[in-house]
């Protein structure tokens, strides 16, 4: 399976646009969904600059698989109050991670609304999530074994792969 | 050699000293350290991590410092935090450590935070956790007799990471009261751990433990010799409380010759950072002008101690 994440990239874009607000922020999921925000931010033209967020801590299989080897800092730079914020990641699968970064995301503050936007909906749902913006429905969900992921290369292009387990 | 700090996948069990532990163990506590101190600026200062487990304090020795940071971090992590202080519990009534330790077990308990002035107490709970098949319960030693204090001497190590970047290049002295000090133990075996060139140890030679000079440091018996061109000057609290017998003259004298003072500070290199695990005795160890003064770091330490025992707690607990 091929895909033009860099297409796919404005294509999402183009989608988000007619729904700006004064208000808008954008928060991406490490690692692949920030790259993605910081994307949408250049193409976008939003200020002020994405918020990362990490779920390392919020994770609901920390009981089953301990800590995360590698967490890293989540930095929202601005306030959340009221905003409207877009939460970007690259690839939606089973929602527990959207599950996750939703409750930090509350421990900062009360947003007016939080919308979701991803670059490939996988399928496999586990949690009643869903994307207002996607740039990618696959028509069949990929089998539990394979691995979609977004990659940046040095220049900054980003490349979607497929992954066997 | 067995450590009984790791599980058989090489995985922190308990933390109960620094000595012996392998260096990529001691960096990733650090690293896992780093996202845990941006949790002190949300609106919201809690993670969910160990919502639902229990964690008893068990501070058979005075603590405020340590005990309310190991509860601040326990309670930024969602766990319910219990206090046994000693002086109120049946210990006093004579019931053994480790009768203690069961009843609070039969409370289930996930992990015990224990200080006792005797070495050894908390690997004895550990080793008495494993013979009785409660390996799932965690022991973090927060300071016992002169041996550990393994979770002031990680917070140590964030601290000059921190501010130097680096531990390759570094000179780094210890000053004061070796000879009771846990923390100066945990800081030369993370320090040495960490592959920092040179540690210096400054003091009376009342003040140091036999066998010093195996410890990989270098001793220094002149104050202002052992400052010369250091990085970082780690001071120790004079432990009033741990000596019997005349091993000082009196504290101003101590002051004369080994407290720090800006003009023995002017000696270390400009940058150098000063640092003390607290409390402080002003005027015995550290004069009031350093301990307040740009170069000191003494409060920053204490709010790095509250991620570094988060991080230490959190990979416990996941466990």
């Amino acid at each position: 399976m091929q895909f033009d994440a860099e297409a796919l990239c404005l294509q999402l874009a183009g989608q988000i646009r007619p729904h700006l607000k004064p208000s808008t922020v954008l928060i991406g999921i490490r690692t692949g969904g920030l790259w993605l925000a910081e994307r949408l931010h250049e193409l976008l033209g939003i200020q002020p600059s994405p918020g990362a967020i990490d779920t390392s801590f919020y994770r609901d299989d920390y009981g089953a698989k301990g800590l995360h080897a590698h967490p890293q800092r989540t930095e929202i730079p601005f306030s959340i109050e009221n905003s409207h914020v877009i939460l970007v990641d690259d690839v939606l699968y089973t929602g527990r991670t959207t599950r996750a970064a939703l409750n930090e995301i509350f421990d900062f503050g009360r947003p007016a609304c939080v919308e979701l936007a991803v670059l490939v909906d996988r399928g496999g749902r586990e949690l009643p999530v869903a994307a207002r913006y996607c740039a990618l429905t696959l028509p069949e969900p990929l089998p539990s074994t394979q691995t979609l992921q977004l990659e940046r290369a040095a220049d900054g292009v980003l490349d979607l792969r497929l992954i066997d387990a | 050699m067995h450590n009984p700090q790791l599980n058989k996948h090489g995985e922190l069990q308990h933390l109960l000293t620094l000595d012996g532990l392998p260096r990529d163990v001691i960096a990733s506590i650090l690293d896992h350290a780093a996202p845990f101190t941006e949790v002190a600026e949300r609106e919201v200062k809690k993670l969910p991590l160990l919502r639902g487990k229990s964690i008893f304090n068990l501070f058979f020795e005075n603590s405020t410092r340590t005990r309310t940071t190991f509860e601040i971090a326990a309670k930024r992590l969602s766990a319910d935090v219990v206090n046994l202080n000693v002086s109120t519990s049946s210990t006093s009534k004579g019931e053994s450590l480790l009768d203690t330790v069961d009843n609070l077990c039969a409370m289930q308990a996930d992990m015990f935070v224990v200080r006792h002035a005797a070495s050894g107490a908390p690997v004895l709970i550990a080793q008495h956790l494993q013979a009785n098949g409660r390996e799932h319960i965690h022991v973090v030693n927060a300071g016992d007799g002169r041996h550990a204090h393994p979770t002031q001497g990680l917070l140590d190590m964030y601290t000059i990471r921190h501010y130097k970047g680096d531990f390759g290049n570094l000179t780094v002295a210890i000053v004061g009261d070796v000879l009771h000090s846990r923390v100066a133990r945990s800081q030369i075996a993370a320090l040495t751990a960490l592959g920092v060139p040179e540690i210096r140890v400054i003091g009376p030679k009342t003040l140091f433990p036999t066998g010093i000079d195996k410890m990989g440091v270098r001793v220094f018996h002149d104050m202002r010799e052992g400052l010369r061109g250091v990085d970082v000057v780690m001071m120790l609290r004079l432990q009033n409380e741990r000596m019997n017998g005349a091993l000082l003259p009196t504290p101003q004298e101590f002051f004369k010759v080994w407290g720090l003072t800006a003009e023995k500070l002017a000696l270390a290199k400009p940058d150098a950072i000063v640092m003390h695990p607290g409390p402080l005795n002003r005027g015995i160890e550290i004069d009031s002008s350093v301990a307040d003064g740009a170069q000191a770091v003494i409060l920053p330490q204490v709010t790095f101690g509250i991620a570094v025992r988060m991080a230490v707690m959190s990979m416990l607990a996941g466990q």
